[in-house]
């Protein structure tokens, strides 16, 4: 025992570390900041450093090369010992990391912490925000599969819609004029020495900041921050009411670390590694690539976007989310921190929150894409052809053979790109089907150049018998009554 | 130590010896950054420098004519004419070709003008469809539904000696997209 303090002590009388230190963990702290809701930093913390020791072990055995990346991923997950398991914890961490980043802003925003003096704090998290979020995305480019191959494809397709240096952003990003080796390559330096070190040096300013300025007291509606008193009032609240962070903080900290920690290896082990799915080859195309989680809502917003509106909202909006989020601790420096008095930006979280949940959950079922096999795989359900003509049965046929169901459901299974049609007779008259069948129109296809007359009459009876037994088919009124009175006036004239 | 105390250079004095050389060494500093900063941006950028003037793309041949019959729409694969030692499988690029008549064809990029996802042919409905949001197109490439703003890429094509050759070797963008600059437009789009 007296030997380890003497090596101790030799290192510090070098180091001179061990003050410092001491004086960092005895720091006061307010008494209630000792809070479940002050745990999400150190845990976002506690996430990147397992996302930086699993990141280093999966570099043992990834090579991060066009040609072989694949199946590096596959022996990883394979034939290495755990493999997979050091991936899954790796692909679960990231997706932790990403959540747990946006909960810590949340509670950050909601507490008011971002107002002086903790304004560049609060900066620099956005910056780590945008960094995790870009890890996340070149990881997804890592694991080589045909999600990450046509993913970089819509990368450069919207990097390209930049006006004037567009082209020229795209061939800096794919590292040549198509996804490739360098692309890759590129990928990686910026996933595993690029962001990470940006990352680390960020991380190491921000706890500083925290350390330097304090950690942000619990909000009291009516207590106003203000910039000349600020400082000194939380200096005699720390004075008055404070503990050291260690111990009288920190052990929720580290329960919390490591049981976000267990949860992450829980979901590896039960769930499993991401992919890596299909052959990065560009010419299987038989394939629906599909974003990680957290840009589902990205993946949504660009399907219901009107066409006019996307590239304006895609060049425009992200820079103002992102200099908004900057500006903010400026425009609301000081005031009220309790979200009890800031409905506003209770609103807005919620807001925010609901938004992007509806879209992420959207884009779990991809309502917008059509199902490329539903025309083959999917039959018409017996009952709607059951009594039925020989010439229903025959638009029946051409239903499935021209691909309808593609785009349309019948007894829900089928595409939901267009509205499902099992009552399509109760909306459209026969007059109105042949003419969106022929012209298209509402986001249809027109069908005139690829359907026969024949096609198409026998297409539109079919069509004419899908409405509940208890509802009647929509019919044209006047045209009953123009036929009837076509048919007086010919017999009117007959004798 | 006390004979060989270090006098403070006298504060009127505007540049003082050291004073001097510390400038100095910041000049040659930086002069040494640019030397370095030359050829580190030239490799940093030579990928958008060499594609300058399309100078990525060149003609590549898709195989006899006579493998594409007239009125129908088929996939076929090429190589890109840059290929790097590290590339594997993503050198080989697909496209749609199809042969309107005779002598006359269209190809088609894989890439939907949306967003780049691999586009299919159905050729029952005459229609391609993309699988990530959407889109479709008529057999002659022009926007049927969806969120693309314009048709399919097209690449220029032409016929040497009963060769279907296109010019190819560069991913097709919405904000660049290189194939239909150069190709003729279609008869009816």
């Amino acid at each position: 025992m007296r030997l380890i303090t003497k090596i101790g002590e030799w290192f510090d009388h070098r180091l001179q570390l061990a003050a410092p230190i001491r004086e960092a963990a005895g720091h006061p702290v307010p008494r209630n900041t000792a809070s479940w809701f002050y745990v999400f930093g150190s845990a976002a913390l506690t996430v990147f450093l397992l996302q930086v020791v699993t990141g280093i072990l999966l570099a043992l055995i990834y090579v991060p090369s066009a040609g072989e990346a694949w199946s590096s991923l596959q022996a990883l997950n394979h034939q290495v010992t755990l493999g997979w398991c050091i991936r899954a914890m790796h692909g679960w961490g990231s997706n932790f990391m990403v959540a747990i980043v946006l909960i810590h802003m949340v509670q950050v925003f909601l507490f008011g912490a971002h107002k002086f003096p903790r304004e560049l704090t609060w900066i620099l998290g956005v910056f780590l925000l945008l960094m995790t979020l870009g890890m996340a995305f070149s990881g997804q480019v890592l694991r080589f599969d045909q999600d990450a191959y046509w993913g970089l494809g819509i990368g450069a397709s919207i990097a390209s819609r930049v006006p004037i240096i567009g082209p020229a952003v795209v061939k800096l990003m794919l590292g040549g004029p198509i996804i490739a080796g360098a692309t890759l390559s590129r990928f990686f330096a910026l996933h595993v020495f690029v962001i990470p070190g940006l990352l680390i040096a960020f991380v190491g300013l921000h706890v500083l900041m925290v350390l330097k300025l304090g950690i942000n007291e619990w909000p009291m509606p009516g207590r106003i921050v203000k910039r000349a008193t600020y400082e000194a009032e939380y200096h005699a609240l720390t004075k008055k009411d404070g503990e050291p962070f260690v111990p009288y903080a920190i052990w929720k900290d580290m329960f919390f670390a490591a049981f976000i920690v267990l949860a992450i290896a829980a979901c590896a082990f039960y769930f499993g590694p991401f992919g890596p799915t299909g052959q990065p080859d560009p010419t299987i195309i038989q394939t629906a690539p599909k974003p990680d989680y957290f840009f589902l809502w990205l993946y949504a917003l660009l399907s219901l976007l009107p066409p006019s509106l996307e590239t304006p909202f895609l060049l425009i909006c992200p820079p103002l989310v992102i200099l908004g989020l900057i500006l903010l601790p400026f425009l609301s420096g000081e005031g009220e921190k309790s979200w009890k008095r800031r409905p506003i930006a209770v609103v807005t979280v919620l807001m925010i929150a609901i938004t992007l949940g509806t879209f992420t959950r959207m884009a779990q079922f991809t309502p917008w894409s059509p199902h490329m096999n539903a025309w083959s795989g999917d039959p018409v359900p017996e009952h709607y052809i059951h009594g039925t003509t020989a010439l229903e049965r025959q638009g029946a046929l051409v239903f499935q053979v021209k691909q309808c169901r593609n785009c349309h459901s019948l007894g829900n299974t089928g595409g939901q790109r267009g509205p499902t049609l099992d009552s399509v007779a109760v909306r459209l008259t026969q007059d109105q089907l042949i003419r969106q069948v022929i012209q298209g129109g509402g986001n249809m296809p027109a069908y005139g150049n690829n359907l026969s007359p024949a096609e198409t009459t026998a297409l539109v009876a079919f069509l004419e018998t899908l409405h509940p037994t208890t509802q009647s088919p929509a019919r044209d009124a006047a045209r009953e009554l123009v036929l009837s009175n076509g048919q007086l006036q010919t017999s009117g004239t007959q004798p | 130590m006390s004979t060989n105390t270090v006098t403070a250079p006298p504060a009127e004095a505007g540049l003082s010896r050291r004073g001097f050389f510390m400038k100095l060494g910041i000049l040659f500093n930086g002069f040494a950054a640019i030397v370095l900063a030359l050829p580190v941006a030239r490799f940093l950028f030579s990928s958008i420098t060499r594609g300058r003037g399309n100078g990525y793309l060149s003609w590549v041949r898709l195989g006899d004519v006579g493998n594409f019959p007239e009125g129908e729409t088929r996939m076929t694969t090429f190589r890109n004419p840059l290929v790097m030692p590290t590339d594997g499988k993503t050198v080989d690029t697909a496209c749609w070709v199809r042969r309107v008549a005779g002598d006359q064809f269209q190809v088609f990029a894989i890439n939907c003008a949306h967003l780049g996802c691999p586009v299919r042919w159905f050729p029952q409905s005459g229609l391609f469809m993309c699988p990530c949001h959407g889109g479709a197109y008529y057999r002659d490439g022009s926007r049927a539904s969806g969120p693309p703003e314009r048709g399919l890429f097209e690449y220029a094509y032409k016929i040497e000696n009963g060769v279907l050759t296109i010019d190819a070797g560069q991913l097709p963008t919405p904000g660049d997209p290189v194939a239909s600059l150069t190709s003729e437009k279609p008869p009816c789009a």
